[in-house]
This record gives structure tokens, sequence and C-alpha cells, in this order.
């Protein structure tokens, strides 16, 4: 990327989504996450980047990548960090979830990393913020997961080249992935060729394509056709209650990424998965496992990807006039 | 006490009138409409030139929350935010803490309601107890004590079998119940409309068949049980068809419309903007088109708000678990006319649809100014602007979607009964 596109990147204060973000921004996330992979994968792993900042993890689900990847990331930056759960934060005592935050935001942190169960919940504590605070979303409801569709892109990068052209499928339940949404826009701003969407009625929202810009296929062998990249989805076995597929065996039967499934795709085609992965409802081991799959290099990406984040976003803060 | 209003342009869309005249109100009555009445000696003149006189406005949708969530809206309040609003004539639904299930509830309305002395409250009863949607009311008791129609409204009957014995009971006394269509069932895991807004921001959707569903089996219940149905704020083009065809079937099926369901789609709900929830919900364009023409065709003769008053805290909560619903008592007239100004309706239509079409509808003597009317009345200055500003108005809550709108019609005056109550008689009194 030339200087002039990187000052053109401006940095949102936060990080809510990737709807409507800039290519430039994009852009400018993923080269300082490339400068932190190299550091990630060196022997001395930390900087002096956030020294004296502070990073508190607000996570009211569960989670173990998202938020111990966001918890790394903060300390190889030198920022104290702190973890706290819903489980075992004052919510049991009848406070509301954005009085915490507001008794957080009290505490002067320069970033809240939040993980919420219902869509729109960090948009919500960012207008209840006074201070310059950033909050970074980790996941809110089914909306979106910014950083996660970040971690994606880098690792398609790092392994095609430029997005430009990319073919790329997500298959399985787009309904209820925050992650399927930050990758499409994500992807689009970057100039995909073509996303397709893979998956039964059930597991793909309305007017999907209007609304995402997107191509539905209901037949896994035919969206597959001479894809570039296959991102394959967390099937929740609740889903199953839900009346929305009717059985495990079915759905891997129909949409289940198998080496059969594998092989419709371009030769060199890249098998990814957000976690956590189901082994044999939407993947099986062999190919989760075998020589396309760069799951486990998307978490490592991912420790890259927050590491970038909370370093522009804390460094752009410092750079606002003082109120 | 007798009052004469001089100079106004009379829009009485009952009685098809259309005309600068004077109107001659004596012991809360209309007495005369154009020529002075013989020996009519005025205690009271009020100058209405260039402003336009017609009937008190009737909102047949209202939440007062009295008696159980005073912090939300009492009926001191809501009175004044109906008063300031043209309003003269409420009806508020049944949702109440307790329910208003029981006679002492509705007389305790009623009373409190008078007192404050500012609109016309007429109490809607449950139509089951507790909303619990299992066992019927005691309608009669009910009716006698003033209730004017039974309605569970946010909480739809589920059980269709209830539903047929609730019209069947309702139909041996002619009561007329009003109906919130959603199914349960459909609508339980959307927090908006179901389409490409919803989608984009990962919120669960409610489709159209939620509300369509529930209108198609309550009308076959009301053919099936002579039952009288009034549909409350039809949102759907589905909607509006099957209370049309129910209508040329010569079935008695009547309809409301809500403001924002006339002004406001889903894209509105933006970034998870609270404001911009309500059920049912926003829809989409075609539907807000289909509920205008139904308006201006006469499928749907009311206009109502489902004034729901919520306080802040209840709106600032993520999206999916928000109260539902806004404010709209005085934003009703302005919206009303802005209709007129969209080219929707002519100025007739859009009053009677606020007037005597929701008080016929409830058979409420009112939203007329023939001799011998009572005399509800508002006087408006129809080229007045104003914004919508919520900390302005006087209900006790601020939810309004349309907060920063300007739109035209100023009520400039309320009589209730010939009595002014807006200007309010206090600040009147001052003034």
């Amino acid at each position: 990327m030339s200087p002039t596109e990187t000052d053109t990147a401006e940095l949102p204060r936060h990080l809510l989504g990737l709807e409507g973000v800039s290519a430039a921004t994009i852009n400018r996330i993923l080269d300082e996450a490339s400068a932190f992979r190299e550091l990630v994968d060196g022997a001395d792993k930390k900087t002096a980047a956030l020294k004296g900042r502070t990073v508190i993890n607000l996570f009211f689900e569960a989670s173990t990548r998202t938020r111990t990847s966001f918890e790394l990331a903060g300390k190889r930056l030198s920022a104290d960090v702190i973890n706290i759960s819903a489980s075992a934060s004052s919510l049991q005592k009848g406070e509301t979830w954005l009085d915490t935050v507001r008794t957080l935001e009290a505490m002067t942190p320069d970033a809240l990393v939040i993980r919420h169960p219902d869509s729109g919940a960090p948009h919500l504590a960012a207008r209840a913020l006074s201070s310059h605070c950033a909050v970074i979303n980790a996941g809110d409801g089914t909306h979106e997961h910014p950083t996660q569709a970040l971690l994606d892109v880098l690792t398609i990068q790092h392994h095609k080249g430029p997005i430009e052209g990319l073919k790329v499928a997500i298959v399985g339940d787009v309904a209820h992935s925050r992650v399927a949404r930050s990758q499409i826009h994500a992807l689009h701003t970057l100039g995909a060729a073509e996303i397709r969407l893979i998956g039964p009625k059930t597991l793909i929202p309305a007017e999907a394509e209007s609304a995402l810009g997107v191509q539905v296929f209901a037949d896994a062998d035919a969206g597959l056709e001479g894809v570039d990249v296959i991102i394959m989805l967390r099937m929740q076995l609740e889903r199953i209650r839900g009346a929305a597929v009717p059985s495990q065996r079915e759905y891997f039967r129909l949409y289940g990424l198998d080496p059969v499934r594998v092989g419709r795709a371009a030769d060199d085609v890249l098998v990814m998965h957000p976690g956590p992965m189901n082994r044999g409802v939407e993947i099986a081991s062999e190919v989760a496992d075998g020589p396309y799959s760069v799951i486990l290099p998307q978490v490592t990406n991912g420790l890259a990807i927050r590491m970038a984040v909370l370093n522009l976003l804390a460094q752009e803060r410092q750079q606002e006039p003082a109120q | 006490m007798r009052t004469v209003i001089r100079g106004g342009r009379v829009i009485d869309p009952a009685n098809g009138v259309d005309a600068t005249a004077d109107v001659f109100i004596a012991e809360g009555r209309i007495q005369a409409v154009g020529e002075t009445p013989p020996d009519f000696q005025p205690d009271e003149t009020i100058d209405a030139a260039g402003k336009v006189v017609c009937p008190g406005l009737v909102d047949m949708h209202v939440h007062l929350r009295e008696p159980g969530q005073e912090w939300k809206e009492d009926i001191a309040s809501g009175s004044r935010a109906a008063a300031a609003g043209g309003v003269t004539s409420v009806a508020c639904m049944a949702n109440t803490r307790p329910v208003n299930d029981r006679r002492s509830v509705t007389e305790q309305i009623r009373s409190t309601a008078e007192r404050v002395g500012l609109a016309r409250v007429h109490p809607i009863g449950a139509i089951t107890q507790g909303l619990a949607g299992e066992t019927l009311t005691e309608m009669n008791e009910l009716f006698t004590a003033g209730c004017v129609a039974f309605s569970d409204d946010g909480m739809p009957v589920p059980d269709a079998g209830v539903m047929r014995r609730a019209l069947e009971y309702a139909a041996t006394f002619g009561y007329l119940l009003i109906l919130h269509e959603e199914e349960p069932a459909l609508s339980a895991a959307g927090a908006m409309n179901e389409g490409a807004h919803a989608t984009r921001m990962g919120l669960g959707g409610i489709p159209n068949a939620s509300e369509d569903v529930m209108i198609a089996r309550d009308v076959i219940l009301a053919e099936l049980t002579g039952g009288r149905i009034h549909i409350a704020h039809v949102a759907t083009a589905g909607g509006v068809d099957l209370i049309r065809a129910a209508q040329a079937r010569g079935l008695p099926v009547t309809g409301e419309a809500a403001p924002h369901h006339l002004f406001l789609t889903d894209t509105d709900v933006g970034a998870f903007d609270s404001h911009a929830k309500m059920a049912p919900p926003l829809r989409a364009p075609a539907d807000r088109e289909a509920v205008r023409a139904a308006v201006a065709d006469g499928t749907l003769t009311a206009i109502a708000t489902d004034h729901a008053p919520h306080e802040a805290d209840a709106k600032n909560e993520v999206f999916a678990c928000c109260a539902n619903g806004v404010t709209g008592l005085e934003s009703l007239l302005g919206l009303t006319l802005k209709l007129v100004d969209d080219g929707v309706m002519d100025l007739a239509t859009a009053l009677h649809r606020v007037t005597r079409g929701p008080a016929e509808i409830l058979g409420l003597d009112a939203g007329r100014l023939g001799v011998g009317d009572v005399a509800d009345i508002c006087i408006l200055d129809p080229e007045a602007r104003w914004q919508v500003d919520p900390a302005a108005m006087h209900s006790r809550s601020h939810n309004t979607p349309f907060a920063g709108w300007t739109l035209r019609g100023r009520v400039e005056r309320t009589l209730l009964g010939g009595r002014s109550v807006f200007p309010f008689p206090q600040e009147a009194a001052v003034g």
C-alpha cells in the first residue's frame, strides 16, 4: 500500500462493524496486522506500543478463542488487560449491563472490547460513553464480528494475494452468523468477484441476495463449483430443535464438506472455519485437517488482527483533541 | 355558557360541511352552524378567522398506563397530551396493571378521567382475564361500567377456540372486539420487519404472514360467529386485502392505521434506533403504500395512534429487548394533515379518519358538528408550521420517532363540551 492511501485511511473511533468501512481503512488494519504477524512469529513477542493503556474485555457471552485472542493481543502490546465475564459481574446484583459499561468507563480504560448476545449492543454502549474510550465489537448477536472477518481476509490474502476477483462460498447457517455478515461486507469492499451463500432456505436470511449482494445456492455441489475459498460456518445443534434442519445426518449429507465436495472447487481452494468446529456435522475431519485447510493459521492471524485494531484505535484516541 | 366561534372554515366531514361559518354553542352542545339562532347572546366569542374549525379528534387506540405504570403516563398527563393535540375522545387499552378486566378498574379510569376533565376517556375492557387468552372477562358488566369495546391488544388470543367463544359471547350483546393481529409463533424470534434491513442488521425478522394469518383466522371466525371485529394498526398489504375482501362479503370488519405505519418503513430502524421499534413493526414501502391507499379509499376508516408512552430507560436497551411503541397523541393532527400534503387524500377524508370514522366504529356520540351534537371542537391554524420536539410534549414520555419533523397545522384551541381545555384552563387564566 502506498503512503498516500494510508493517509486517506480514516480510522473510526469505534470498531462496531465492517458495513460501510472503506477499503483504505480495512487495508490499513491489514497492513498493521501483517507487521504484527511477523512479531508474533518471532521469539520476542512483545512490544511496548500500548504501555500504560488499559483494555477491558467485557464478555456477556461465553467465548474462549476470541476472548483469549483479545487478551493476548493486549498483553503483547503491553497494555493492562482486564477480563470480565457476565457471570462474574454485578449483573447478578441487578445492575443493567449498560450501567456496567458506564462503571467500567469511569475507570478510564482506552478500549472496551464487548461481546454481547444481542445485535446492536456495542452500538448502544458506544452511544452511552462520554469519554474517548474506543468500543470494539467482539461479536454482537447475529449482527457483526468484525475482527473475525478481518482475520479471515488477512488469511486469504496471505495464501491467495489480493481479494479482488476471488470467488468465495460461505456454507451453512448464515441466518444466525455474525461472522458471515462481517465477512460479506469486507469481501465486497475489497473487490471479491462473487460471494455465494450455500444452505437450506431455513438458514439463509430473508432477501439475502438484495440485502447482502450475494448469490444463494441451495445445492452445495453447484455452489462450490470453481470457488477459490470455502468458508464453513458452525452448525449449532440447537437449530435442529428450532426446526431449521431435521437432523445432523441429513445436514451433513446435503451441506457437510467432505473431500469429494472440496473437489468441486478450484484446485488451490482454501478451506476456512471460524471455529469452533463440529467435526462430522458441517466438516469432515479429513478436510479440516487436510492440505487445503487454513483453520489454525486463522487463529494465529486473529491475534495479529486484534493487536492491530487495539493499537490503531488507542493511537487514534491520542490524536483527538482533548475536550 | 354560550360560545360562538366566528369566521372559521368549518370542516365537518360527517355532515359534508366545508364552509366559512359561525358555530354557536349552548350548554355544551352545538346549537347552530351558520345562521345566528334567535336570542343568542354569547358569553364568549372566539375569533377563528383564518383557522379551521373541526370536530375534536377521536383516537381510538391509546395506552394511558394508569393504573399501574404511572411513571410512563397517567390519565392526567395523557389527557393533557390529548387536549394539546386537539384530541377530545380517547379509547384506552386494557393492558394496565391490574388489567382492565373488572368493573373496579373501569370505574377507576372513568372517575379519574372525569376529575381531570381534559378529555373523554373511554375504557376498552380485556377480552380474557389477565390478558392470558384463556377465560373470558365479564363483558356485560364491563360494558355496563363504561367499556366501549374489548381487546387483549398486544397479547392476541392465541387459541382459536377461545377466540371463537369470545366472538360468540360478544356477538350476543353486539359488542366490538378490537384485535391486535400477530401470530405469536411467527413473531417470537423477531424484533423488526423481516426483510433486507433485518438481514443486514442481524435482527430477527417478523414476516407479514404473522399479521396476515391472524387477520385471516379472525375474519373467518367472525363469519362463523357473527361477531363484529376491528383490526388494530393494520400494517401489511396482505392485511389490507383480507379486510377489503371481508368487507366485500358484507362482514362487519373495520380497521385502523397508525401514523407511524403511514409514514415510516423498516429502514427507519437505521442502526438499531429503538424509537422505530413497535408491534406490529414498520414494514416495507409497498405495505406503507397499501395502508395509505386503504385509509384513502375507506377500507380503513380510522387513523389511531397506538400512543404507547415509555420512559427513556425502557427504550435504552438492545433493540431486541427494548419496549415496543411510540407516543402519538400530540403528532396525530400534524401527521394527518401531512397525508393531505403528500397527496394521499383530501382534507375532508383525512379529518374524517380522525373524527367521525373512529367515533362511528366505537359508537360514540362524537366526531361531528351537527346541531345537537356535543361541542367537542378543535380549532387549528392550518398554515402554522411547528417542529416536533419531544421535550416540549405534554405526555410524560418522549418516545416519538418523529422528533425533528416539521409538521403543518397547530392546535390553537380545544373545546370539550363547549369548555376550553386547551390552552389548559389554568394557563388560560394566567394568560
